[in-house]
């Protein structure tokens, strides 16, 4: 029990001085931090919204709406598929969406199967195993398709609108500036936006609210290169400068199409294999755009995002059916990153505010301050009281309550762990459960030793029957902790992360940590009586 | 030489005190839910929707004139509250109805008349959860407290025996309703953080219970001959050392929270302290002596009992 072999002994050593270098940081500012060698920790504790300041909102999408957006999108797509379908056009009439169905007539019965055909090529594989398709397509009454959608399907696209909604906020939220927001997705239809320091929502919210402005507008060739790096345009045009590289084009002042015509963009193959972006128009986007391209073919187009040129591709042959494809010198991702640069002019999906929060920047730093000084005295409240009632196990236990809060610090530090208020709250919490570890084990040494039982002893048997029922106790508690973690929100889970960390790291210190300092002190003093 | 809060070879006849226990337990769990019942719980924001806001004056306000002043703005019906000090008000209004601009229309209205009649006025926090939201937390909150109680019952079955994980559960019950009773009486503000000291005094309770149910357990292995009563009675006193140093180390540091940490957890500081003190009541008057009621028994006679090793006691 009082063995400690070497590497026991170093282990102990390891952990505990990696903790407290995790915690390090936390006690230096900013900028002492970072001109520190790279072989040390930099991360510091991330403080909750509650504790320093900053703004809150939960959004909620509004999946009725991606089911009907993406049906009417569909109608569009059925129009210009029966029209150009494989031996020529097949004619109908009704077209219609109802109920989350797509309905339409052929008017031509011998032309059905042809018009079943073209229409199947619409739907998408959803890929996995079972091969589920994004939408069915049957044929009733004799000569009516209906297109009805799957479950799995409605369920891809608001996944996929989700994840372009939070590519889309958090491009504009890099816009404030701010440091370190979180944007993050929660359940099926949830969109979590912290920004810290950010003590005006509405601003936030009129960002998440606002349509970057996407455009295609003709390049102006006949411009004078010259005059344009000196930034001056012929009339009816202006001068731009690219997104992502140096130099400027200029381009006609009026606008082709405008990006609320865009319904899609994602990375695909040109017919050569290489990767590229292919995009599609609805209805009246498509109609303009194939004048605009039939007008100007072999003259390159600007694609420009809020007054930033993002792509100039050249215009090699008219485009009438809505969709189009950008080729050119692409990587995979290069190709993705103009796909979602196109599809990021729009949030997806209607999102509304269910839930918002505001600290001010006084509040935060007025419960830091008072969390941080109750924190203090009650560490030392109840250091002096262990130390008068246990003595020197006392020191130990209050040596290793010490080393519990670095550590738990360290931990969250490195681990990217929020601490909020009620974090601070579990952290007094597991203060409390260190300090009954260590009052469970010198109170059962106290009990061995009234017993008559030997210094040595004494200290063996309270260590071993008092760490069982430390094991129980805090098994049980752990148990409730992660309960709290899955099932719990907010503050709730906040709370959890903290005690659970403390948890094991009281046990640690409060039984490991104090039984080699007890082990040491006992066998290079050999003392005959124990004051505890 | 040190401190000692509980002499050497205490033994109070708890097991003799428990007819007076439980009655004293049935008379405030039975008035904590009469108290629920009839006043019901201040809910915060989290629980039942709407909009707060933390404003802070520069000297007390007239909570009447200023709760006038609110209503008159045609925001809805205001609820004042105090906040921790006289200059720190909770102002509580409904959800407008409408979209979040509604809502921040509101707030810059609120805003905007007061700054303009108590100068040095100053909006420290702002929380608006609508009523969907709100139902949710209510319901994941009650979720994790049923669960956390579950995984107790199971744990301490699997652990000892099927009487402890009764007797453990239904103290634990006890601190829960007591506790939700003294919001309902005080009525402060319960909110998520409430809910996070519930599922805490849950927790700490517990370890008080597990170390005591631990030496009776230890106790009725170790004395075959002696009768449940003297058991009991012999584990609780050998453990009160550490129950009282321990509680009394969380009631020190949790005073302190209350006293000198922020406003924002004084509902939560509150709820812990007193559900130390509850917990710490009912593991030495309530679940240990409940065991004797759900019957309980020592092994006094060894023929009676089966073999294995771990079941030293019977239950009838």
């Amino acid at each position: 029990m009082l063995d400690f072999p070497p590497w026991k002994v170093w282990t102990i050593a390891l952990v505990s001085l990696l903790g407290v270098l995790f915690a390090v940081p936390n006690f230096f500012s900013e900028d002492a931090v970072k001109s520190w060698p790279t072989s040390l920790p930099h991360s510091k504790l991330a403080l909750g919204l509650d504790l320093r300041g900053g703004s809150h909102l939960m959004l909620e999408a509004a999946t009725d709406e991606v089911r009907k957006t993406k049906l009417e999108a569909l109608e569009d797509s059925v129009r210009g598929e029966l029209r150009d379908a494989n031996g020529g056009s097949v004619p109908f009439a009704d077209l219609s969406t109802n109920g989350g169905q797509l309905s339409v007539t052929i008017t031509d019965p011998t032309a059905l199967d042809r018009g079943v055909e073209a229409l199947r090529k619409l739907s998408q594989p959803l890929g996995g195993l079972t091969g589920q398709r994004d939408f069915e397509v049957s044929v009733v009454d004799g000569n009516r398709i209906v297109i009805t959608e799957s479950d799995a399907g409605v369920a891809k696209a608001v996944n996929d609108a989700m994840a372009q909604a939070v590519e889309v906020i958090r491009k504009r939220i890099d816009e404030l500036g701010t440091r370190e927001p979180t944007i993050v997705r929660q359940g099926d239809n949830r969109i979590v936006v912290q920004v810290p320091g950010l003590q005006d929502p509405s601003k936030l919210k009129a960002l998440i609210g606002k349509t970057a402005k996407l455009e295609f507008k003709l390049v102006d060739t006949a411009a004078d290169p010259a005059q344009a790096a000196q930034g001056h345009a012929p009339p009816g045009s202006q001068v731009l400068g690219f997104a992502d590289q140096p130099g400027v084009i200029v381009v006609k002042r009026r606008a082709l199409i405008t990006g609320d015509q865009l319904t899609d963009a994602h990375l695909s193959n040109d017919q050569n294999g290489r990767p590229a972006t292919s995009f599609a128009f609805d209805s009246e986007g498509s109609r303009k755009f194939a004048k605009a391209t039939q007008a100007n073919v072999g003259k390159p187009f600007a694609i420009i995002l809020d007054n930033k040129v993002i792509s100039a591709p050249n215009i090699n042959e008219p485009i009438l059916g809505g969709s189009g494809i950008i080729s050119g010198s692409f990587t995979t991702e290069s190709a993705n990153n103009l796909a979602i640069l196109l599809r990021s002019g729009k949030l997806p999906v209607e999102l509304k505010v269910i839930e918002e929060r505001t600290v001010g920047p006084d509040l935060g730093a007025d419960s830091i301050r008072a969390g941080t000084l109750a924190g203090i005295v009650a560490v030392v409240a109840v250091s002096l009281l262990m130390i008068v009632t246990y003595g020197r196990f006392g020191v130990y236990a209050v040596m290793a309550l010490i080393l519990n809060v670095f550590m738990i610090l360290g931990v969250m530090s490195v681990g990217g762990f929020t601490l909020t208020l009620p974090g601070i709250a579990g952290l007094v919490l597991t203060i409390g459960a260190a300090v009954d570890a260590n009052v469970l084990i010198n109170e059962r040494i106290r009990e061995e030793q009234r017993k008559g039982r030997g210094v040595i002893q004494s200290v063996e048997v309270g260590y071993r029957d008092a760490t069982r029922t430390i094991w129980d106790a805090n098994s049980l508690n752990i148990i409730v902790a992660i309960i709290m973690f899955f099932f719990g929100s907010g503050p709730i889970k906040g709370f959890a992360v903290v005690l659970s960390i403390g948890i094991a790291t009281s046990v640690f210190t409060a039984v490991t940590v104090t039984r080699l300092m007890v082990a040491t002190w006992l066998r290079s003093r050999r003392p005959s009586v124990l004051a505890i | 030489m040190n401190l000692k809060l509980v002499p050497d070879n205490t033994n109070i006849g708890f097991v003799r005190m428990r007819y007076l226990a439980f009655g004293l337990t049935l008379l405030l769990t039975i008035g904590s839910i009469a108290l629920l019942a009839t006043r019901g719980l201040n809910l915060g924001v989290d629980f039942r929707g709407g909009l707060t806001m933390e404003t802070q004056f520069a000297s007390p306000p007239p909570l009447d004139r200023l709760r006038i002043e609110v209503d008159s703005l045609g925001v809805g019906q205001a609820a004042l509250q105090e906040f921790g000090n006289a200059r720190t008000i909770l102002i509580r209004l409904p959800l407008p109805d409408g979209d979040q601009a509604a809502v921040q229309r509101v707030v810059a209205k609120v805003q905007a008349d007061l700054k303009g009649k108590y100068p040095g006025v100053g909006f420290r926090r702002t929380e608006s959860v609508s009523g969907k939201v709100s139902d949710e937390l209510i319901q994941k909150g009650a979720l994790a407290v049923l669960l956390s109680m579950a995984a107790v019952a199971l744990f301490t079955w699997f652990r000892f025996e099927w009487y402890f994980g009764v007797s453990t559960v239904v103290a634990l019950v006890h601190d829960v309703i007591v506790t939700m009773g003294f919001f309902a009486l005080t009525q402060l503000e319960f909110d998520l953080n409430v809910v996070a000291a519930v599922l805490t005094i849950i927790g700490y309770s517990l370890n008080d219970k597990v170390v005591i149910d631990d030496r009776i357990r230890e106790n009725l292995r170790k004395y075959r001959s002696m009768d449940i009563g003297h058991i009991i009675d012999l584990s609780v006193n050998e453990t009160l050392p550490r129950t009282v140093m321990t509680s009394l180390a969380m009631i020190v540091a949790l005073t302190a929270m209350l006293l000198l940490g922020p406003n924002v957890i004084f509902g939560f500081t509150a709820a812990m302290l007193l559900g130390i003190v509850v917990g710490t009541y009912s593991s030495i008057f309530v679940s240990s002596s409940l065991l004797i009621s759900l019957g309980v028994k020592s092994r006094a006679a060894p023929a009676e009992t089966r073999g294995g090793a771990e079941r030293v006691v019977r239950a009838k």
